[in-house]
């Protein structure tokens, strides 16, 4: 357990209550960590580029937008829904549809003219090689 | 629509996923199903990201529909991972069948990650539609 700091005039032995009963008020009001973000997604990445990978099934490929800006990767889109129609009785509706977006922030500075991106069984891969002027450069030391 | 409630083709009520474990190294997830019914058949879509036909396997055993699917998605090699979203892993999601599904006809196509499952009804389970003559 996390003791608060000292404050001046002492600590508030109530801090600690007081957090615990938000969060019971935030599970009760359905709040979840699910809700997170959509689609969900991988970033890997080594000196030379980034791959950021998104789990994203059911979206026709015209209907993604992929933007890089410095160094932050977006991914925004629609995914329609394939539901069947009207004459049905729907017994489960777990899935979800509509319009996302979502940002990551990258590593390092990509060059958005030469990313390629892959869409392939409802996964989107995204290869984003560094751009030449956030390349490190080594720089040579002269003893005296 | 809440009248026809009663005559579902598929119940879900146990789970049996948690009957028996699966003997692998990645962890198992069930994926989001959406389950429709029409008058001629069941429907059951899911998402099943990064799984193709040939990772796919559908069985049918004493009623228990059992879907499996394996997403192939090998890691970029010599890359680190700097944020995971998401583990690959299994998918596994198993309904029992109601006795108006036809095995017969039963027909699963996958496309971008979505698998769809159409389950037939029998002939004697679609609802038949009764003429009214007038006097």
């Amino acid at each position: 357990m996390i003791w608060p700091e000292v404050r001046g005039f002492g600590f508030d032995p109530f801090s600690e209550l007081r957090r615990l009963q938000r969060e019971m008020n935030r599970l009760f009001e359905g709040y979840s960590e699910a809700d997170i973000a959509w689609p969900a997604v991988n970033v890997w990445s080594n000196r030379d580029e980034v791959v950021v990978s998104a789990e994203a099934p059911g979206v026709d490929p015209k209907d993604l937008r992929v933007s890089v800006q410095n160094d932050v990767f977006t991914l925004e889109g629609e995914r329609k829904s394939d539901a069947p129609g009207e004459d049905v009785v729907t017994h489960r509706a777990e899935r979800e549809f509509g319009r996302f977006a979502r940002s990551v922030r990258l590593p390092f500075e990509v060059d958005s003219a030469k990313a390629s991106a892959k869409y392939r069984n409802g996964v989107l891969t995204v290869t984003l090689p560094r751009s030449e002027v956030s390349k490190p450069r080594q720089i040579a030391v002269a003893s005296e | 629509m809440s009248a026809r409630k009663e005559e579902t083709a598929i119940e879900t009520t146990k789970d049996r996923a948690t009957a028996v474990e699966l003997t692998r190294d990645q962890p198992v997830f069930a994926p989001a199903t959406d389950i429709y019914e029409r008058d001629d058949a069941v429907l059951v879509f899911c998402d099943m990201p990064g799984v193709d036909e040939k990772h796919l396997e559908i069985t049918l055993e004493e009623g228990v529909l059992t879907i499996l699917g394996y997403a192939d998605a090998p890691a970029p090699a010599d890359h680190e991972l700097i944020y995971r979203g998401f583990t690959p892993g299994v998918f596994r999601r198993a309904f029992t069948l109601g006795a108006e599904a036809d095995p017969e006809k039963i027909r699963a196509k996958i496309s971008n990650g979505v698998l769809r499952i159409e389950i037939g009804k029998t002939e004697k389970a679609q609802p038949r539609k009764i003429p009214v003559v007038s006097e």
